[in-house]
């Protein structure tokens, strides 16, 4: 007969124990499970982006119930354990279940401290803990305006940011003098306060809670100096303490918490204890990566293999609020026996402390720039001697150079197996690195398609990457050498446009028929890149094929989460009139748009416009003088201008009727992703030419000319290319800049990454150095044009693709 | 016996595309493959219920536009390695006309709540 394992709390702790027991010894124990929650295993870290409005509950369900199934796991939730019979061996739940065990594991967590003020029991005053408090507070914030979060720590913080984001106002009232004053020095707790102040969250430091006060509900918080905060919601972040209640009720050794080994037992050696309820070595820890330590320890010891010993954690933070980055690890403070080394640069809004004590590495603290977290983390951890490393320390990793091992290959190499490398899905080194074993992955689309790492937004793209080339070693450096479009081909996009402009190929089936592709009618990724690279191959020739089009280029309209589409008509160079601002005015009324926004590219934009509607609308825009935008489309976007020498006292040239001008000879080209353009009067630079694709500053003596930014995930500054003096030079060098991307780039390639891979030295040379390559440039775009500038929407409203736009057939 | 309505004729959906019929279960997509095959799937991906409709369709697969799953016509299954199915409905083309029936059929094991 199997062993019982009875497992109290069914959290992070106590099932990473479970799976990891599983994966050792799966057929050992008959397992149940009691969890007081309601609710199946969760990723309670990811509490804090499902209340700022990121993620759902499904997205962070751990372990479903069919998981519990299959794997024969008796699940109790909603039954917290109220007794422990030692002697009988059995665990008893409140509403009288009874489960006898061999062994048990404790994984009780912690509950929330709650203030014992005066009003802490009012409706409306909570902890934030567990996904009851999450709706609950998701909840207030659909019906009330003021929160007041106590506590300004991690928590606290992620909560006040949260309900911030579901548009409460907030104010965090903290204790001490600094924000997050465990993880951080004063300096970069002082630019943590200054961007959340940015965001719209207010702080009451060294604010002492007197009393909470509402008669029925709360209605604000009283300080000690008297001053009254407004408060419908009053979240307590202030702390965590073991849960060691039901320990202690059956007689186990407890201090903070549970006390046990290192095998993870208690005083009563059936009794194993894991996760925040411990203690050991007389350390009591409040972030998951050690749990997981001991999950691993646990697990072992109960597969009877008995070899992991848990010897304790160092342990490091960050705080997940979008867009802010702070890490913060060790011993930040320093004292007479250490040194420390200090990088600030407040306007790029970066900051880093490192404490070296006999140089080794003994804390960090991070704010702005926080990649190198995860490998100081390693160094400190390891103990290394960083004298060789010291000059270039700060500098991060990268800087380096290979004396210091730097590349980034030998970083990932470096990183713990729970180090997070893909933030959005949060997915850890471990998990990539085993299923691109296990499941023999290649490509990076691989390791997307089964770990979800890089499938967001993507920014860790780089570390995935060079986690499959230190996985697969030779393997991959072969599988990458030459990479095809797409796995119907094994053709690159330099060869497949080489080819189809070499062996005049003129149709995609041409194309799949002239380079042997491997499926009979392509895919999802090639056929767009194709249709695109014909278009431009041979303008006025080529038939665009509709159904090789992502949705919103089929039907011309962006689609939104709920199927409804937007729609942007073009407002040349962000300059408008009454008239049109009025017929703007009378169609958003007319047809009812449920929402009006100004977009970031100085445009007006309808949303949630129902598809069936859109001819009509686009006919009535058509009427009143408007085109597309293609807000939609790979293809030019906005000009963005600033009012210039017309109005503003430091403006030089017309930037306004220079960027009217690039818009009217741009507008309507298909692009191998969007372009966004920009003319700024002056380098004050309202106009932020210098993030886009291609972006003009005007000065006295003429015009600089900018190529090769972009904002976005990953921002990038433009490149300088060349000075030119009329706005005939600007357009022509324009429009040859347009038709070398188009020519050249890969599809879905911006002109960042692009003037990357060919270096600024290329683009230079065939723009700045050869004035006849430019001009024919320049002339190849202009006559594409003349097919590309028709309006798609005034076309449809005339029926054009009308089937896109209404149902086969309406069965009632 | 299988009550067979008349959605219209094969030509009125674009070869590699697909239609939506309105009906009281909500939107049916229905497909017309690159070699004239058809299929009829519920209009929603088991992933986060965007419109299969609106997506590229390649062999006997559509990608759905909101976040690229890729779903088999013929059993409304997610391709591998993710996991979802969407209710697939009988169709059948006489004569260049296209017959749907709104019986739920050929439920994958995957796809039991339709
Ligand atoms: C509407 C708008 C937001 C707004 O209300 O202000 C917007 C909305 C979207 N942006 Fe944007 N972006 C808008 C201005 C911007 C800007 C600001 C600008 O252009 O000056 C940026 C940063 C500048 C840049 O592009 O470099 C911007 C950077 C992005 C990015 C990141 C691009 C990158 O290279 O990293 C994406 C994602 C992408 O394109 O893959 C994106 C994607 C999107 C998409 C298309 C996402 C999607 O696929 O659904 C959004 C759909 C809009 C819709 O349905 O209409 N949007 N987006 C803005 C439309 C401008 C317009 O008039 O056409
Ligand atoms: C909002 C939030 C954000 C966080 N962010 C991070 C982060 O970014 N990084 C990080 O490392 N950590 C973070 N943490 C901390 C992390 O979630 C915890 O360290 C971890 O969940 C602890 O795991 P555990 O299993 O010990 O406890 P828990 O996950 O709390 O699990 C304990 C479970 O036991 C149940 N239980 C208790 N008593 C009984 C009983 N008698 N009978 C039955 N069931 C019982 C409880 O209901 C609970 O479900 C965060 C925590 C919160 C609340
Ligand atoms: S960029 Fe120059 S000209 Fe334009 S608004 Fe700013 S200061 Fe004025
Ligand atoms: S809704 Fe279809 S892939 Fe997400």
């Amino acid at each position: 007969m199997k062993e019982r394992l009875v497992v109290v709390g069914n959290g992070m702790a106590g099932m990473r124990t479970v799976e990891e027991l599983l994966k050792l010894a799966p057929d050992r124990y008959a397992i149940t499970v009691f969890g007081a929650e309601p609710r199946v295993n969760y990723n309670r870290i990811l509490l804090s982006p499902v209340l700022a409005g990121e993620k759902k509950f499904d997205d962070i369900v751990l372990n479903s119930e069919a998981w519990y199934a299959e794997n024969g796991i008796a699940l109790h939730t909603n039954k917290e354990v109220v007794r422990i019979d030692r002697a009988a061996r059995k665990v008893v739940a409140k509403d009288g279940t009874e489960a006898t065990y061999d062994r048990l594991l404790l994984a009780t967590g912690s509950t929330p401290f709650m203030l014992p003020v005066p009003g802490a029991t009012l409706p409306g005053v909570i902890a934030f803990r567990d996904m009851a408090d999450v709706e609950a507070m998701l909840e207030a914030s659909r019906t009330y305006q003021h929160a007041v979060v106590i506590g300004g720590g991690l928590l606290g913080l992620e909560a006040a940011n949260g309900l911030m984001k579901q548009g409460m106002k907030v104010t965090v009232v903290h204790l001490p003098e600094t924000l997050m004053e465990r993880q951080l020095d004063t300096a970069a707790a002082r630019m943590l306060r200054k961007e959340l102040e940015a965001r719209g969250l207010q702080f009451v430091l060294k604010g002492q809670t007197k009393e909470i006060i509402g008669k029925g509900r709360v209605q604000g918080v009283l300080l000690e100096d008297g001053r009254e905060l407004t408060a419908d919601l009053v979240v307590m972040a202030v702390g965590i303490r073991p849960n060691v209640t039901l320990a202690k009720s059956a007689g186990l050794y407890c201090e903070r918490g549970v006390v046990v080994n290192d095998t993870m037992q208690s005083y009563d050696p059936r009794v194993y204890a894991i996760g925040e309820c411990v203690q050991h070595r007389g350390q009591v820890y409040g972030l998951v990566a050690p749990l997981f330590e001991q999950a691993k320890v646990c697990a072992n010891h109960l597969a009877r293999i008995g070899i992991g010993r848990y010897e304790g954690s160092m342990t490091s933070t960050k705080l997940k609020v979008t867009g802010i980055d702070l890490f913060s690890a060790g011993d930040f403070t320093g004292n007479d026996t250490t040194e420390e080394l200090v990088m600030q640069d407040a306007s790029a809004g970066i900051y880093k402390k490192l404490v070296l004590a006999n140089n080794r590495l003994h804390g960090a603290v991070l704010y702005g720039d926080t990649v190198d977290g995860a490998w100081y983390f390693q160094l400190m951890r390891d103990g290394t001697d960083v004298t060789d490393l010291r000059p270039r320390l700060l500098y991060g990793q990268a800087h380096l150079g290979n004396a210091g091992h730097g590349d980034i290959k030998t970083r990932v190499a470096a990183m713990p197996d729970n180090a997070e490398i893909c933030g959005c899905n949060g997915v850890c080194k471990g998990t990539i690195v085993k299923a691109i074993a296990d499941k023999k992955l290649f490509t990076l689309e691989d390791v997307r398609a089964h770990t979800k790492a890089s499938s967001s937004c993507g920014s860790c793209t780089g570390l995935v990457e060079a986690l499959l080339a230190s996985t697969m070693g030779g393997d991959y450096s072969t599988a990458t050498k030459k990479k095809p479009l797409c796995p119907c081909t094994e053709h690159t996009h330099d060869e497949i446009r080489t080819a189809i402009v070499g062996q005049k190929l003129k149709t995609i089936p041409d194309v799949f028929r002239g380079l042997g592709w491997k499926t009979a009618d392509g895919c999802n990724k090639c056929r767009p890149a194709l249709n695109f690279y014909l278009l431009t191959a041979w303008p006025g020739e080529y038939v665009d094929d509709n159904q090789s089009r992502f949705i919103n280029e089929r039907v011309h309209a962006n689609i939104q989460k709920d199927g409804t589409y937007s729609v942007i008509p073009r407002i040349w160079g962000g300059e408008t009139t009454p008239a049109e601002l009025r017929s703007l005015a009378e169609i958003a009324e007319r047809y009812k748009v449920p929402t009006v926004h100004i977009t970031g590219g100085q445009r007006v934009d309808f949303l949630g416009v129902k598809k069936e509607v859109l001819p009509a609308i686009w006919g009535d825009l058509s009427k009143a003088g408007f085109v597309s935008g293609h807000a939609y489309g790979k293809a030019i976007r906005t000009v963005k201008t600033c009012v210039g020498q017309n109005w503003c006292r430091f403006g030089t040239q017309d930037s306004t009727t220079m960027g009217i001008e690039l818009e009217k000879m741009a507008w309507g080209a298909w692009m191998p992703h969007k372009v966004k353009l920009a003319v700024s009067g002056c380098p004050r630079n309202c106009a932020e030419a210098t993030i886009k694709d291609f972006g003009v500053v005007c000065v006295d003596s003429g015009y600089e000319l900018h190529v090769g930014g972009n904002g976005g995930v990953k921002v990038r500054a433009t490149d300088f290319l060349c000075a030119v003096k009329t706005p005939e030079d600007v357009l022509e060098y324009c429009a040859a800049f347009l038709q070398l991307y188009r020519e050249e780039a890969h599809y879905l390639e911006r002109t960042a990454p692009w003037v990357e891979r060919v270096g600024l030295a290329y683009v230079k040379q065939k723009l700045a150095e050869d004035a006849p390559g430019r001009k024919a440039l320049a002339e190849r775009f202009y006559y594409a044009q003349r097919f590309s500038q028709v309006d798609p929407w005034a076309r449809r409203a005339q029926g054009v693709d009308k089937h896109e736009f209404i149902p086969l057939k309406q069965i009632a | 016996m299988i009550d067979w309505i008349e959605i219209g004729r094969i030509e009125d959906i674009p070869r590699q595309g697909a239609r939506v019929v309105r009906a009281p279960e909500g939107d049916i997509a229905v497909f017309r493959t690159q070699d004239d095959e058809v299929f009829a799937l519920a209009d929603r991906c088991p992933h986060k219920g965007g419109p299969l409709s609106q997506g590229i369709v390649h062999g006997k697969r559509v990608a759905c536009p909101l976040h690229d799953w890729k779903i088999h016509l013929d059993t409304g299954l997610a391709v591998a390695p993710d996991e979802g199915c969407a209710a697939s409905y009988p169709v059948k083309v006489l004569d260049g006309r296209v017959f749907l029936s709104l019986k739920v059929a050929a439920r994958a094991p995957a796809c039991a709540t339709g």
